[in-house]
């Protein structure tokens, strides 16, 4: 009884909160490298063999350097908002599910925190919170380009977040069901990634994704070359590593939800080609995991390639091809599901 | 009750510093932003920060000490400085350079272009967030840089000329070199604009931005690839040969829609016709000396003379004045591409939003040092 | 007992942090508090077994309306140097306008009051509990029994939506 209830939750919580904050430093690690292989360099070679330690140099770094607050700066909100920015992406993870249940040491275990049977609209819920991060971060500051910076950040989120939700409707009507372990359920009864029914949705979901993590080519918000860092610019040391923590952590989301809904989450390629049985030996989480990766490489793989949008342009793609593109969608999805 | 009809609120425009210590401003440009929203409703550009008193410093120092100095204005693209300097020079005192140096001279400068142009290319991208092609570019700069390091020892501010002729012959296989890295750049070349060319982000930041027509590209004074961008053609290399270039045979690219995106497109074609430029002058290479008649004593007539040439920015001029007695000149004064044309910005970002701000400042190419002097 | 206590922490942050959102001078504190207040009401719904509504809150509330709130309170001036000054000669302190004030303040209390009186006549909640949770059961209530309702609400939204526009667009004369 007790066992089931606390000790096992929390050592869950334990684990997925650890696994995503290290995953988070490699996850900058990782980043360096594709770039860096991709725009012929070599990335960081000098802690550990080929750089693989430079995330723990660079965390050392981060909190040991002084922590600045300027001096007409809002002295509250401007240390609340880090902490704002990452809380949300972190209590995301307690939906994900990285796996099915699963017998260990003799006991069943689900292999996720909880599921929650509106799973997909607490994502959502919780996405939503952590723009007040960014706006709070720019308003704080109260220096004129992160104000600048955050007012992008907030209209790029709250216009993408539409789309994106719109999307989920659309996966909804697909599924019959809000939990995400009921979605990865779906695809595994209905024996097709969502990737194959929904291609559209995958589609504005994904970019929408970029924009909401505020990754390139939608990376207004903290635009280096435009608006010197952006909401951030302030900050520095630990506060500052807080933001870079969220940022990453969003990728990691994005990604891991991107998997649960288009790419049948935990379950095995092609689950609907029996031959093909033989790659269950691969535990289920580890598919997980392969899957979220390959977003994430996308996500990078991005960043290096493409120029970054203006803001206009990037509200125009928002409102006026995305939001109409995912209410079609999720129009005939529905007509779909009617009629067939 | 008064008449006059007034908002609901008081709305205040933003002004926003940008420099002179900003990323994208390509040194220290300093631009006084007045914004609405994100629109720029007016702009002041302050320059200066980098005065170094050059012009002045010229006139104190003898004629071949100021070769160096010259390095020190267009630093991205020092060798073009220093063939300018001497050729005006030489046209005051009358001097024949012969061939072969003319054609070293013609190799150097279109280099130094291609050196030039890949910084800005580079730059550009990366203020338009295209960050993979600043490394690309300058991973192509830098074999320049290896050129002109194994010529006359230096990477940046070469002293690569003399009054006259060169300083030196060129090393023995450096001409191989040259073609070498000629095949080289065309194929990245191709790599740069599959990355930028025909990318919908790339269109969509560039085409319409900063658009100046033709007339008001002159009279503002442009020169160079903006105002080639434009539609102007006029290129000091076609209009009034110097060095070999009468011999060369090259295209002078001009834009139609006079945006950022035909900027970028003139800047483009350049490279590919310097490398044309660069084949012509190495096959065609004359055996020969590499000085001509100079005095021992450099001390030019009395007299003054403007002589110009087509740097990678646009037409850098030197007016040069000499009293005939002193080894200093009387007057010394650039015309510098980058300043002109820097005149033109507050006219080109009007209306646009911040974000084109820097790909406007990216799109005239400027080269704070040459700015301010 | 975990329960209990939850519920009291929620309910004290709810209404500590709305009481606090009229005493702040920094309107943007106002808007983060009102924040708080709308976490800790959704917390209570997730205790009433009601996650949907929750979840809904706060993606409503605190994620689209306050946003925008905050947007609003960024773009607007810093509340002034001589907030005395200004208080007073602010429409609102006119003598008239203070006294309507006073009233509506007064019968705000009295309404309270009233429903904190009447809540111990109205006894619990005897529907069905399940139809709170589920998605299904209130998605098919609100397109049929409330339809015309929440058609009418769609349309005055839109109708603001419309106004708006216009507001701006003939403020900005562009």
């Amino acid at each position: 009884m007790m066992v089931d209830q606390v000790v096992i939750p929390a050592l869950k919580i334990l684990i997925v909160l650890n696994a995503v904050l290290v995953g988070v430093t490699f996850m900058v690690l990782l980043e360096r490298k594709v770039i860096a292989w991709t725009q012929a360099r070599l990335g960081p070679m000098r802690v550990g063999p080929y750089g693989v330690l430079q995330p723990i140099a660079d965390v050392v770094k981060l909190m040991t350097k002084e922590d600045i607050t300027p001096v007409k700066a809002d002295r509250w909100v401007f240390s609340v908002a880090p902490l704002i920015a990452l809380i949300p992406a972190l209590i995301v993870f307690a939906v994900i599910p990285f796996g099915p249940e699963v017998s260990l040491f003799g006991r069943q275990v689900a292999l996720y925190i909880t599921d929650l049977n509106v799973g997909l609209l607490y994502v959502v819920s919780v996405a939503s919170i952590g723009v007040y991060g960014i706006i709070l971060a720019g308003w704080a500051s109260n220096s004129k380009f992160p104000l600048l910076a955050s007012l992008r950040a907030s209209a790029q989120l709250i216009s993408y977040e539409v789309a994106v939700t719109m999307t989920l409707v659309s996966m909804i009507v697909s599924a019959g069901t809000l939990s995400m372990v009921g979605i990865v359920n779906a695809q595994e009864s209905q024996q097709v990634w969502y990737l194959f029914v929904q291609p559209l949705a995958f589609f504005i979901f994904f970019v929408g994704g970029l924009a909401e993590t505020n990754r390139a080519p939608f990376d207004m918000p903290e635009a280096e070359q435009e608006l010197t860092g952006g909401f951030h610019t302030e900050y520095s040391g630990m506060r500052f590593a807080l933001f870079f923590l969220a940022e990453y952590a969003n990728m990691i989301v994005v990604s891991a939800v991107a998997t649960t809904l288009f790419l049948g989450g935990w379950l095995r390629p092609f689950p609907n080609v029996a031959a093909l049985s033989f790659l269950d030996l691969v535990p289920a989480w580890c598919w997980f995991l392969a899957k979220t990766f390959v977003f994430l490489y996308i996500f990078l793989w991005v960043r290096a390639t493409l120029p970054r949008y203006r803001y206009d342009q990037l509200m125009r793609l928002g409102w006026k091809v995305l939001i109409p593109l995912a209410i079609a969608n999720v129009v005939v999805s529905g007509l779909v599901k009617v009629l067939l | 009750m008064t008449t006059d009809v007034r908002p609901m609120f008081d709305t205040d425009e933003l002004v926003i510093n940008m420099g002179p210590q900003h990323p994208s401003t390509h040194g220290v440009l300093r631009v006084v932003l007045r914004l609405d929203g994100e629109r720029v409703v007016g702009s002041d550009v302050v320059i200066g920060y980098l005065h170094r008193g050059i012009e002045k410093l010229c006139e104190s120092r003898d004629w071949t000490q100021i070769v160096l100095l010259t390095d020190r204005m267009d630093y991205v693209a020092a060798a073009t400085n220093n063939i300018g300097y001497c050729q005006t020079v030489e046209k005051l005192m009358s001097i024949e350079v012969p061939r072969r140096a003319r054609y070293v001279r013609t190799i150097m400068a279109e280099l130094q272009r291609i050196a030039s142009h890949c910084l800005w290319l580079g730059t550009h991208a990366m203020d338009i967030g295209a960050m993979t092609v600043f490394l690309y570019a300058f991973r192509e700069r830098e074999l320049i840089l290896d050129l002109f390091e194994e010529y006359c020892g230096a990477r940046l501010t070469y002293n690569s000329m003399r009054i006259g002729g060169l300083p030196l012959d060129l090393p023995p296989g450096w001409d191989r070199k040259v073609l070498g890295f000629c095949d080289v750049m065309e194929q990245k070349l191709v790599e740069y604009e599959e990355l930028l060319t025909n990318n919908r982000i790339w269109l969509e930041r560039t085409k319409g931005i900063g658009v100046i027509p033709a007339e008001e590209a002159v009279a503002i004074g442009l020169s160079g690839p903006p105002l080639r961008g434009s539609g102007v053609q006029r290129d000091i290399r076609k209009d009034e040969p110097y060095a070999a270039y009468d011999e060369m045979r090259f295209e002078v690219p001009i834009g139609k829609a006079c945006d950022t995106y035909d900027r970028y497109l003139v800047r483009l074609e350049e490279f590919r016709q310097s490398v044309r430029i660069i084949r012509q002058a190495v096959e065609g290479l004359p055996e020969g000396p590499i000085v001509g008649k100079v005095p021992r004593l450099i001390k030019p007539p009395a007299g003054e003379t403007y002589h110009a040439i087509e740097s990678p920015k646009g037409e850098l001029g030197y007016f040069i004045a000499a009293d005939g007695k002193s080894t200093a000149p009387y007057r010394f004064r650039v015309r510098p591409p980058s300043f002109c044309n820097l005149q033109a910005l507050p006219r080109l970002i009007q209306g646009h939003l911040v974000a084109d701000v820097v790909a406007l400042i990216g799109s005239i190419d400027v080269v704070l040092g040459e700015v301010d002097r | 007992m975990g329960e209990w206590l939850l519920f009291y922490a929620f309910s004290l942050v709810a209404i500590l942090a709305s009481a606090l959102v009229i005493g702040q001078r920094n309107p943007m504190y106002s808007v983060l508090l009102l924040v708080a207040s709308f976490g800790a009401s959704a917390g209570l719904y997730v205790q009433l077994d009601a996650p949907f509504v929750a979840v809904t809150q706060i993606i409503v509330y605190a994620g689209a309306v306050m946003v925008l709130f905050l947007y609003v309170v960024m773009l607007l001036n810093q509340p002034r140097e001589d907030a005395s000054e200004w208080d007073r000669t602010h429409p609102l302190r006119r003598p008239g306008l203070a006294r309507l004030g006073a009233i509506l303040a007064a019968l705000l209390v009295v309404e309270l009051g009233w429903a904190l009186v009447r809540s111990g006549t109205l006894g619990a909640f005897t529907g069905d509990t399940s139809s709170l949770a589920s998605v299904r059961t209130i998605g098919q209530v609100m397109f049929s029994d409330y339809v015309f309702a929440f058609e009418a609400t769609s349309v005055l939204i839109l109708a603001a939506l419309v106004g708006g526009v216009y507001l701006a667009h003939r403020e900005g004369s562009r």
